[in-house]
C-alpha cells in the first residue's frame, strides 16, 4: 500500500523539488489506538440514550454532541495524523481557520435565529408544551 | 403503452415540457439550434474535432483550462446579458394599459435565470479561468498541483452551464430569484422543475468551483518556486489565494442548504416549510453564509489585477505591498461576519442588526486602504493610459460609488427603507459590474497577449471600454433613482405613468452596454486579424514586473525550462534590473502530466444524472449514479497520467525563443 501510495504521489510531482515536510504516517499502533477510542467514543451515546441514564433528554443531547467533538479531534490526531508542525504548520493554520469559520457559522445562526425566533413569533403549542 | 410505463420512463418529461406554445423561446431555440448546427458543421468541415479533443477539451495544461474557462464565461455573458436586455426592455414598455411582451411567468424565470447564470457562470469562471491562467505562471510553476483535477473541474462547470440552458428548451426555470428562497422554492408553491433545474446544476457547477479551489489553495502553498516567501508572492496570486480559501471555507455550506432544500422536495422532509417546525429563516440565514464570502470571492481576484495592472503601467513598485496583503486577509475574515445585512429586515432584533451592520461598515475601512494604496500608486508615476489601465481607473470612480451606497445600505434603519428596492439591485450591480467585471476584463486584455502571444487591438478595446462604463451609469443611475423613490425589484408591470422615463434611460445605458460587449469581443477579433503586427515576440509586452513575463508569450507547455529563484517581490523587474541572462543550455527532460478524457466523461455523465433527478427518471439517475462512481474507480487505475518531454523537444524550443530574441535586438 505504501509503495503504491509513494509511486502515485510521484506521478504528480512533475518535476517540481521534492518538499518532504509532508504528514507522518501512522503506526499500526497508532491506528489501533484511534480506532478503540472512536469505538468508546460512539459506544457511550449508544449507551447514554438506550439505558436513559442521564436525568433529561437536553443533558443527553449535549453530551451525546460533546462526545461527538472529542471524536472528531480523535479522527484528526489518528487517522488524520495532525499535530502542529506537520505540512509546515500549514495544516495547523487551516484548522484555526476551519475552527473560526465553523464557530461564527454555528454561534451565529444560533444567534441569529434565537433573536429572531424571540421576535417575531408568538407563543405556539410547541412552546407550551415544553413550559413547567 | 400504458400511462405507468411511460411514466417509469419518462417520469415528469411530457411533450408539453418543450416550449412549442412559447413564440419567444422557439425563436431562441431555433436561433440556438441553428448556431448550434453550423458551429458543429463548421469544425466538422475544417477536421478540426480531433486537434480539439487532443489539444483542448482533454488537455490538464494549467493555461489552457483557463482560457476554456473564460471562454464559457463569454458565452454566458451573452446568454445572462439577453436576459437583461429582455427585463430592461420588458420594464420601459410595460406600463399602464401594455402587458408589455413577456407574461409574468417568463419574466420571472427571466430574471431568475439572470441573476444565477451571471455569478456562477460568467463572473465564477472569470475567475478561476484567470486565476488557472495566471498563477502558476506568476509562482514559477509547470502547472497545477492536480492537473487532472483542474480538467474535471472545469468540465463539471461546464456541466452546470448546460444543466442551465437545457432549462430553456426543455421545461422551464426557476422563479424564485437567483437565491430561490423558500417557502416559494418548497414544494408547495413550486411543483415544477423550475427549481430542481436550479438545484442540479449548482450542485454540479459546485463540485467542480470546490474542488478548482483546493487545487489552487494547494498549488499556491506548495508549488511556488524557491525563495518566494509568503510576502513575496505577487498580490494577484496572495488574492486568489484568499479568494480560493474562501471557496472552499464557504462553498460546502452552499451544497449542504441546497442539499436540505433537495430533501424537502424529493423526500418530503420539512427543513424549510412553513408548517411541521420547518423554518424557512433558517435557509436564508444559511444561504448568506455562503452568499456573503461568494461577493469577496469574486471581488478579490479583481483586485489582484488592479494591483498588477497598476504597478505596471505606472511602472512603479505598488504603494503599500503589505497593507495590500493585510486588507486582503481582513477582508478574508470579516466577509465571514457580515452575511446578516442581507436579510436586515427579516425580524431579528436592535443588537443583532447593530451588530451586522457595524461588522459591514468595518469592512469598507480595509478596502478603503486599498484604494488609496492604487492611487499612491498611480501618484508620480509613469501612468500609461493603455485599455487594461483604462478599466482600472474606472474601476476606481465606479467601485468607490457602489462602495459608498454599499455602506449606506448597511445602517439597518436606511435599508429598512431601502431593501428589496431598485437601489439595491444599482448597488450591486454598481459593485460587480465596477469590480469584478472591469476586474476582469482589465486582467483578460493584460494577460491576453501572455495567452495567445498578441496584444488585442487597443481601438476597440477602448471602444469597449467607454461604451461599458457610459452605459453603465445610463443604466444603473436611473435605478438608485427609482430605488429612492420605492420601486421594488423585480416587478414585471407598472402603474405609474410617471417612473416610465427612468425606466427608457435605463434601457438605453444597456444598449450601450451591449455595443460595449460587441465591441470587447471585436478587440479579439481584430487583434486576431491583425496578430502580426501586434505579436509580442518578447513575452514582455507591457514592461512588466512578476514572473508570468519572464517565459515566452504563449508559453511553452512547460512554462519555464528552468524553475526560477526568486529574491524580490517583483520577481521580474528585480531579474530585469540585475541583468538577468536566459539560460540557452543545459536543458533536461521535463517530466509533465498526460491529457486525458475522464473529465469529459465524468461531467457529461453528471448532467445525464442531473436531467435524470430534475425529471424524476429514477432508473436513469440510478444508471448515471453508477456509471459516475465507476468511472471515476476506472480512472483510478490509469496508470499513464505522466510523461517526458524530451530534453531534444526543450532545446528545440528554447532555441527557437533565443533566435525570435536575436532577430527583435
Amino acid at each position: 500500500m505504501s509503495a503504491a501510495s509513494h509511486d502515485a504521489h510521484d506521478a504528480h510531482d512533475h518535476g517540481h523539488d521534492h518538499h518532504d515536510g509532508g504528514a507522518a504516517h501512522g503506526t499500526l499502533k497508532d491506528y489501533v489506538i484511534g480506532f478503540v477510542l472512536a469505538v468508546i467514543l460512539t459506544a457511550i451515546p449508544f449507551w447514554l440514550v438506550m439505558a436513559d441514564v442521564l436525568p433529561t433528554h437536553q443533558m443527553t443531547a449535549v453530551a451525546v454532541m460533546g462526545l461527538a467533538a472529542i471524536q472528531v479531534v480523535v479522527h484528526m490526531i489518528y487517522f488524520l495524523h495532525m499535530n502542529p508542525r506537520s505540512e509546515g504548520g500549514w495544516t495547523m493554520l487551516a484548522l484555526v481557520f476551519t475552527l473560526i469559520v465553523v464557530v461564527i457559522a454555528l454561534a451565529g445562526s444560533l444567534w441569529v435565529m434565537h433573536n429572531l425566533d424571540t421576535h417575531m413569533m408568538a407563543p405556539m403549542p410547541h412552546d407550551m408544551r415544553q413550559a413547567p | 403503452m400504458s400511462p405507468d410505463l411511460v411514466k417509469t420512463i419518462f417520469g415528469r418529461l411530457t411533450w408539453d415540457a418543450i416550449p412549442f406554445h412559447e413564440p419567444i423561446l422557439l425563436g431562441t431555440f431555433a436561433m440556438v439550434a441553428l448556431g448550434g448546427i453550423t458551429v458543429l458543421a463548421a469544425l466538422t468541415y475544417f477536421k478540426v474535432w480531433g486537434y480539439l479533443w487532443r489539444e483542448w477539451l482533454t488537455s490538464v495544461d494549467h493555461k489552457k483550462i483557463g482560457v476554456m474557462y473564460i471562454i464559457l464565461a463569454i458565452i454566458m455573458l451573452l446568454r445572462g446579458f439577453a436576459d437583461a436586455l429582455m427585463m430592461r426592455a420588458q420594464q420601459a414598455l410595460a406600463f399602464g394599459d401594455a402587458a408589455g411582451y413577456l407574461p409574468p411567468h417568463h419574466y420571472d424565470q427571466v430574471f431568475t435565470a439572470h441573476g444565477v447564470i451571471m455569478i456562477f457562470f460568467v463572473a465564477m469562471p472569470l475567475i478561476t479561468g484567470l486565476m488557472n491562467l495566471v498563477v502558476p505562471l506568476q509562482i514559477g510553476a509547470r502547472d497545477v498541483a492536480f492537473p487532472f483535477l483542474n480538467n474535471f473541474s472545469f468540465w463539471m462547470t461546464v456541466g452546470g452551464a448546460v444543466t442551465v440552458m437545457l432549462s430553456l428548451f426543455v421545461g422551464e426555470f426557476a422563479r424564485t430569484g437567483w437565491l430561490a428562497y423558500p417557502p416559494l422554492s418548497n414544494l408547495a408553491y413550486s411543483p415544477d422543475v423550475g427549481v430542481d433545474y436550479y438545484i442540479w446544476s449548482l450542485q454540479i457547477a459546485g463540485v467542480g468551483t470546490t474542488l478548482s479551489g483546493i487545487n489552487l489553495i494547494v498549488t499556491i502553498v506548495k508549488m511556488r518556486a524557491p525563495g518566494m516567501s509568503l510576502m513575496k508572492m505577487p498580490v494577484f496570486t496572495w488574492t486568489s489565494l484568499c479568494s480560493n480559501v474562501l471557496i472552499v471555507a464557504s462553498f460546502p455550506i452552499l451544497t449542504a442548504v441546497l442539499a436540505l432544500l433537495t430533501a424537502d422536495r424529493y423526500l418530503h422532509t420539512n427543513f424549510f416549510t412553513n408548517d411541521f417546525g420547518g423554518n424557512p429563516m433558517m435557509y436564508v440565514n444559511l444561504i448568506w453564509i455562503w452568499g456573503h464570502p461568494e461577493v469577496y470571492i469574486l471581488v478579490l481576484p479583481a483586485f489582484g489585477v488592479f494591483s498588477e495592472v497598476v504597478s505596471t503601467f505606472c511602472s512603479k513598485r505598488l504603494f503599500g505591498y503589505s497593507s495590500m496583503v493585510y486588507a486582503t486577509v481582513v477582508i478574508t475574515i470579516l466577509s465571514y461576519l457580515v452575511w446578516l445585512h442581507h436579510f436586515f429586515t427579516m425580524g431579528s432584533g436592535a443588537s443583532v442588526n447593530s451588530f451586522f451592520g457595524i461588522t459591514t461598515m468595518i469592512i469598507s475601512i480595509p478596502t478603503g486602504a486599498k484604494i488609496f494604496n492604487w492611487l499612491f500608486t498611480m501618484y508620480r508615476g509613469r501612468i500609461r493610459f493603455e485599455v487594461p489601465m483604462l478599466w482600472t481607473v474606472g474601476f476606481m470612480v465606479t467601485f468607490v460609488i457602489g462602495g459608498m451606497t454599499g455602506v449606506l445600505l448597511a445602517v439597518p434603519p436606511a435599508d429598512f427603507v431601502l431593501h428589496n428596492s431598485l437601489f439595491l439591485i444599482a448597488h450591486f450591480h454598481n459593485v460587480i459590474i465596477g469590480g469584478v467585471v472591469f476586474g476582469m476584463f482589465a486582467g483578460i486584455v493584460y494577460w491576453f497577449p501572455k495567452a495567445f502571444g498578441f496584444k488585442l487591438d487597443p481601438f476597440w478595446g477602448k471602444v469597449s471600454f467607454w461604451f461599458w462604463q457610459i452605459g453603465f451609469f445610463f443604466a444603473f443611475m436611473p435605478l438608485y433613482v427609482l430605488g429612492l423613490m420605492g420601486v421594488t425589484r423585480r416587478v414585471s408591470h407598472f402603474e405609474d405613468p410617471s417612473l416610465q422615463i427612468w425606466f427608457v434611460i435605463a434601457a438605453f445605458g444597456a444598449v450601450l452596454i451591449l455595443i460595449g460587449i460587441i465591441a470587447f469581443i471585436l478587440q479579439m477579433v481584430v487583434g486576431f486579424m491583425k496578430r502580426e503586427q501586434y505579436a509580442d515576440v518578447t513575452g514582455d509586452p507591457w514592461g512588466g514586473r512578476t514572473l508570468e513575463w519572464s517565459t515566452s508569450s504563449p508559453p511553452p507547455a512547460y512554462n519555464f525550462a528552468f524553475t526560477p529563484v526568486i529574491h524580490e517581490i517583483d520577481a521580474w523587474h528585480d531579474m530585469k534590473q540585475r541583468g538577468y541572462e536566459r539560460p540557452t543550455n543545459g536543458f533536461i527532460p521535463i517530466h509533465m502530466p498526460k491529457n486525458t478524457g475522464a473529465g469529459v466523461v465524468m461531467a457529461g455523465i453528471s448532467i445525464v444524472l442531473g436531467f435524470a433527478m430534475i425529471w424524476h427518471i429514477w432508473w436513469l439517475a440510478v444508471i448515471s449514479f453508477a456509471a459516475l462512481i465507476v468511472s471515476a474507480i476506472v480512472h483510478t487505475f490509469n496508470f499513464k497520467r505522466d510523461y517526458y518531454i524530451p530534453a531534444e523537444e526543450v532545446v528545440r524550443i528554447e532555441d527557437a525563443r533565443t533566435e525570435a530574441l536575436r532577430s527583435l535586438a
